[in-house]
């Protein structure tokens, strides 16, 4: 385990309200490894991928990356980071080019080019210059992964990727994260079912 | 400077190169400011609407008062401003509202820039779209109160400040309200004691433009507060937004 | 420097425990100045030269104006500790505060409102120190609104705190900007007092109902305290241990 690209969680306690609930988390994920982090309902999943990211604050313990604090420099840490979550964050009046434009360009600074050839991985080619609006879920959640390609993040976290995707898109999902993790990446991903990725890279942890 | 995740290489993904170069602060601000203004210019219809909010609000005084110009124009300064207010109000409770439910203010907080400063770039928008208008066609209206031509550039000049002053204090009004069902209520409830001091001044300021006298103290007491909001402001409004997201 | 104290400071049953003790010293001695002031600003102090008898509503009037103020400050200074710092009691202590001071403002406008009557002639003058109280009123309910209408506690607790930390900003502009209104249009103003000789029969008991207040302000804190503490420690192990025992 390099120690300079790892994150790491140590005793994790969050409560909402008077909930606790997560209660002691540990992990850790290393370069090229993907963290499937199970559980029913309201188990916490949700919550454990908002507080990684920083969103969330822990009354006791630690998120760590290469190293360091998390909330010791933020900035520094979400540069490195990129979130899906239940959302897409996706705007309804814009085209989906027009999206992937916005949103990528608060990060990077990115060509129409690195746009279109993006739209193109996730399948989205033919309606990505429709508006929003009248796309269905499933085409709205293929161009919210195409935010997550257009990040150049290392650590990509999801908070169910697979949802409102069917068996193609659900595939597509698998060889997104199995190429990102192919060349460096890290992945965190809260599922229902497991990703359709090679499983000798996979850490699961179970919430209950 | 804070070193690129060198450990990604370009994958199998044509054309695109995974390690693109970062967006300074600036840069993404830019961005948010074009996207809110295109969003906003996707919603034509919407865009009149404080300004026709303005003016109808505007006419109801001299219905409910008396149409003699002359008494009109004593009161023109009082009703201006709250006309103004309301207006304003009404428009603030959807500056970070829609970007709330998609999920957009979530990536802002997470995008490794200053959430201040992106708040900062859409509540401009906010204000180009709402507060310069109003600024702008108040003198009309004033006009319509009885109030002499002389007076107009005066009367631009204080609803200038106070609008953009208007902006930002309602800017932390709603984003402490975000997570208040129907909070529009509330928000007016939250920021018209704080706009109190624009008020006074502003409407002062406005009166002694109608009386043909100089407004220069007024206006500076105004400009003083206003330069206050936009330096306090957008940093309680972040913390208030980090806080609705937790 | 050992730092127990104030992390003891900060549990929860540690603080309803020491309130619980402390709540009888502020209650009766703010009792006995509460008594004692009245009996001095109604009976011992001399009528004034200009308003006669009619201006002795000052003596609560004013204690409970400065009370107003001093407890807003209170609330937001706690509030902002909270929030800074994290720690869950000092947005007890902001929450307890609230409807205290609300009280405070409520009592000054109506007592100012009183006082104004035989005066004025008229419940109601736009004078400077009334109509500050008004927007200082209006700030509290906001305050307490706001952490109504947010559900989850610990999200109203830091929302309103942000609240608390601007108004307690804006409390001296919005008293600037009312004192310069008023002043331009020379509205009556008939609650100041010629300040630079104030004999000190008439001094005593205002500063003696001010301290009265203070005391009470303190008793009824712990109090509420101790509720907010309940209310939020409901779930906690400590709590059900303490009743069932």
């Amino acid at each position: 385990m390099s120690l300079g690209s790892a994150l790491t969680v140590e005793r994790l306690h969050v409560w909402r309200g008077s909930a606790h609930v997560l209660r002691g988390v540990n992990f850790a994920v290393d370069t090229g490894q993907l963290l499937e982090v199970r559980g029913a309902n309201g188990a916490g999943k949700t919550t454990l991928i908002r507080t990684v990211c920083g969103l969330v604050h822990a009354e006791e313990g630690r998120v760590s990356w290469r190293g360091r604090e998390v909330h010791a420099d933020l900035a520094a840490f979400h540069a490195e980071m990129a979130y899906v979550g239940h959302d897409g964050a996706l705007k309804a009046d814009l085209t989906g080019e027009e999206n992937l434009a916005y949103a990528a360009g608060l990060r990077s600074v990115i060509t129409r080019r690195e746009v279109v050839a993006a739209v193109e991985r996730v399948g989205a080619g033919a309606y990505a210059g429709r508006m929003v609006r009248t796309l269905s879920a499933g085409q709205r959640r293929r161009l919210a992964l195409a935010t997550i390609l257009l990040s150049g993040a290392v650590l990509w976290l999801f908070d169910e990727p697979t949802t409102n995707l069917d068996n193609r898109g659900q595939a597509l999902v698998g060889s997104l994260i199995a190429e990102h993790l192919a060349s460096g990446g890290m992945v965190v991903a809260a599922v229902h079912q497991s990703l359709m990725v090679a499983r000798d890279n996979v850490i699961e942890l179970d919430l209950g | 400077m804070k070193p690129l995740p060198l450990t990604a290489e370009p994958s199998g993904v044509d054309g695109v190169c995974l390690t693109p170069r970062r967006a300074s602060s600036w840069q993404a601000a830019t961005r948010v400011f074009l996207r809110d203004l295109k969003l906003a210019f996707r919603k034509r219809g919407q865009l009149i609407q404080p300004i026709a909010f303005f003016i109808i609000v505007t006419a109801m005084f001299p219905l409910a008062f008396t149409p003699e110009l002359t008494r009109l124009r004593e009161v023109a300064p009082g009703v201006l401003w709250v006309s103004a207010l309301l207006a304003s109000l009404l428009a603030l409770e959807f500056l970070f509202r829609d970007d709330r439910e998609d999920g957009t203010l979530e990536q802002y907080a997470l995008s490794g820039h200053s959430l201040t400063g992106l708040l900062f770039a859409k509540t401009c928008v906010h204000w180009l779209l709402t507060g310069l208008p109003l600024a702008l066609v108040a003198p009309l209206m004033g006009g319509a109160l009885g109030v002499p031509i002389e007076a107009m550039p005066g009367i631009l000049a204080a609803l200038l400040l106070g609008t953009v002053s208007l902006s930002v204090i309602g800017a932390i009004g709603a984003a402490l309200t975000l997570g208040v069902k129907r909070g529009g209520v509330l928000l007016s409830l939250l920021t018209l004691p704080l706009a109190v001091p624009v008020m006074i001044f502003g409407a002062r300021a406005t009166e002694l433009a109608i009386r043909g006298v100089d407004a220069a103290a007024p206006l500076y007491l105004l400009g003083a507060i206003t330069v206050l909001g936009l330096t306090l402001g957008p940093i309680a409004a972040a913390a208030a937004v980090r806080i609705s997201l937790e | 420097m050992d730092w127990k104290w104030f992390h003891r400071l900060a549990s929860p049953p540690y603080i309803y425990g020491l309130a619980g003790r402390l709540i009888p010293w502020f209650a009766w001695p703010a009792a006995v100045s509460m008594v004692v002031a009245l009996y001095l600003g109604l009976f011992v102090a001399p009528p004034d030269r200009i308003q006669g008898e009619g201006f002795r509503i000052l003596y609560v009037h004013a204690p409970s104006a400065w009370m107003s103020v001093m407890v807003y400050t209170i609330m937001a200074l706690s509030a902002a500790i909270g929030l800074i710092w994290r720690i869950k009691i000092a947005h007890a202590v902001a929450a307890s505060c609230a409807p205290i001071g609300a009280s405070f403002t409520a009592v000054a406008l109506i007592t100012g409102m009183l006082w104004g009557k035989p005066m004025w002639g008229t419940y109601w003058e736009w004078d400077p120190r009334l109509t500050s109280e008004l927007v200082l009123f209006f700030l509290y309910l906001g305050y307490m609104a706001l952490r109504s209408g947010i559900e989850d506690l610990a999200q109203a607790d830091r929302a309103s705190a942000v609240l608390a930390i601007v108004g307690v900003v804006n409390v001296p502009i919005i008293h600037f900007s009312v004192e310069w209104w008023n002043s331009l249009h020379q509205a009556p103003s008939v609650m100041k007092f010629g300040k630079p000789t104030m004999a000190w029969s008439m001094l005593e008991p205002l500063l003696l109902m001010l301290l009265g207040f203070t005391l009470y302000f303190a008793a009824v804190l712990l109090i509420r305290l101790r509720g907010e503490v309940l209310r939020r420690e409901r779930a906690a192990t400590w709590l059900r241990q303490a009743l069932e025992g």
